[in-house]
């Protein structure tokens, strides 16, 4: 029921809506429950509206936590 | 796909339950609960489990919200959906759960009700707007990722003058549950199920933070890892409990950095108050009313509050006696243990609501685990004192 899965925002449109797409199928959402959206980004799309922005830095850091992790490296 | 192929190497999954196995103790064992069905739905999929040291072990926890929904709601939603002038829209998920009368949306359809699937609030919306003449009411359910989209369809339905439109509201609240396991006598005896730390939820922690789970981490001594949705990030997680419980730790900690703050979504947060309050007490699936766990529309919009404008009746009722839905979403039982499993409840014929929605424990396991159970002690959220 919560599931819900990252896409790319293709397009920002009126009225808080966005178009997105997700393994290259089209579609539109709501943004207007997060700030400053742009072409580009990735957000967590659930039941039509996009919850929060996925951050390209932590993502990038969290892969390198779980690689380490698989070394045994403290994380 | 981006933000999810990398989180599914398997490789490194197998590296990671590797140092799990170094890394925890031979003389003790972990018992971690998974609050979340989407969570349950991975470490099925996955087969999560069976990567774990045997002294690891994972509990499925209450985390989905068709499963919680007690059936006297269900019962309420029919019956309202049986009226003429009413149309119902509802998510998917729910269809197939049955009431006491073995009664569901689906069969009501069938009968002639007109209830209606959305995949979206603003479906629900666009339906009210193109039948003026009918009463659209959306029912509404979940964790505190569906109620923001709720609030803004209220939002939007009143900016448009909407007076046709109205909400059945069933939202719950997450750490509310929580709390009951955790001070539920099973959990808190000794020697009952052991609990020795929590997956926190992924998207509800993106709209609700991290914070709220720090009063439990404090208070229960148990550690809080929040995760998100993908095989490498449970088995980090566990990973991460499990050092928590060796360096004697309980503090909430986040691995989901890359969705998830401490203090999430403030402005979805800021949308769910202006609408909604505190029920005084709520009923749960298996873990019975628990006080302050459900919202209900603010009184001034009454009138978009469908309990309120066809007072709605629900009636508390029993399950089937013979399910074990009510155990398993308390940890106390795994899908296996009841009688009924795979005979005659099955994700085509579901008895209790665990199977219905594929989040469910029972469903999970039907679809992913039930070829491997034999092969393993089926020990985990037993008792081990
Ligand atoms: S995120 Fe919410 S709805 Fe989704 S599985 Fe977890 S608790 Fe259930
Ligand atoms: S197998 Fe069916 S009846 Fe048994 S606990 Fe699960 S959902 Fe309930």
């Amino acid at each position: 029921m919560c599931l819900a899965i990252p896409v790319e925002v293709r397009e920002v449109l009126p009225d808080d809506m966005a178009r997105v797409t997700l393994d290259g199928v089209s579609k539109i959402i709501s943004t207007a429950l997060i700030n400053d959206v742009r072409p580009g980004d990735y957000v967590i799309l659930h039941v039509g509206y996009a919850l929060t922005k996925i951050n390209p830095e932590e993502a990038e850091r969290t892969l390198a936590l779980i690689q380490e992790a698989a070394m045994g490296n403290a994380t | 796909m981006k933000y999810i192929d990398e989180y599914r190497n398997g490789r490194l999954a197998r590296d990671i339950a590797r140092q799990i196995a170094l890394t925890a103790d031979p003389a003790r064992s972990y018992h971690f609960m998974e609050f979340c069905g989407g969570h349950t739905h991975v470490i099925s999929r996955y087969g999560l489990e069976d990567l774990l040291p045997d002294n690891v072990r994972m509990v499925h926890g209450p985390g989905c919200p068709v499963c919680v929904l007690p059936i006297g709601r269900i019962g309420a939603a029919i019956a309202l959906a049986m009226r003429p002038e009413i149309t119902l829209c509802t998510y998917g998920d729910l269809m197939r759960v049955r009431d006491k009368n073995g009664w569901s949306l689906l069969k009501a359809k069938a009968a002639g009700a007109d209830i209606r699937m959305v995949y979206s609030t603003l479906d629900a919306l666009k339906i009210a707007e193109a039948e003026p003449q009918r009463e659209v009411v959306f029912f509404a359910i979940g964790f505190e990722t569906t109620t923001p989209p709720t609030a803004l369809v209220l939002k939007t339905a009143i900016a448009k003058g909407l007076g046709n439109f109205s909400i059945f509201c069933n939202h719950v609240l997450t750490p509310a549950a929580i709390h009951s396991i955790l001070e539920s006598p099973d959990v808190s005896k000794p020697g009952t199920i052991k609990i020795d730390g929590f997956i926190g939820p992924a998207h509800v922690s993106a709209v609700i933070g991290t914070k709220p789970y720090e009063f439990f981490a404090e208070k229960f001594r148990k550690p809080v890892v929040v995760a998100g949705f993908e095989p490498l990030d449970v088995i980090q997680a566990v990973l991460m409990l499990v050092r928590q419980i060796n360096d004697g730790r309980h503090v909430v900690e986040n691995q989901y950095i890359r969705a998830v703050t401490r203090l999430g979504n403030v402005k979805a947060q800021a949308e769910v108050a202006n609408f909604f309050e505190l029920r005084e007490s709520f009923e749960w699936r298996g873990l019975g009313e628990l006080p302050l766990s459900g919202l209900r529309l603010r009184p001034r919009y009454a009138a978009y509050d469908a309990e309120n404008r066809f007072s709605m009746v629900t009636v508390t009722a029993e399950d089937n006696p013979a399910c074990e839905c009510g155990s398993i979403l308390r940890g106390v039982q795994k899908p296996a243990d009841c009688k009924l499993f795979g005979r005659v409840c099955t994700p085509d014929t579901p008895m209790g609501s665990c199977m219905v929605s594929s989040e469910g424990a029972c469903a999970a396991h039907w679809t992913y685990g039930r070829f491997r159970t034999k092969a393993r002690q089926p020990d985990a959220g037993r008792a081990v004192a």
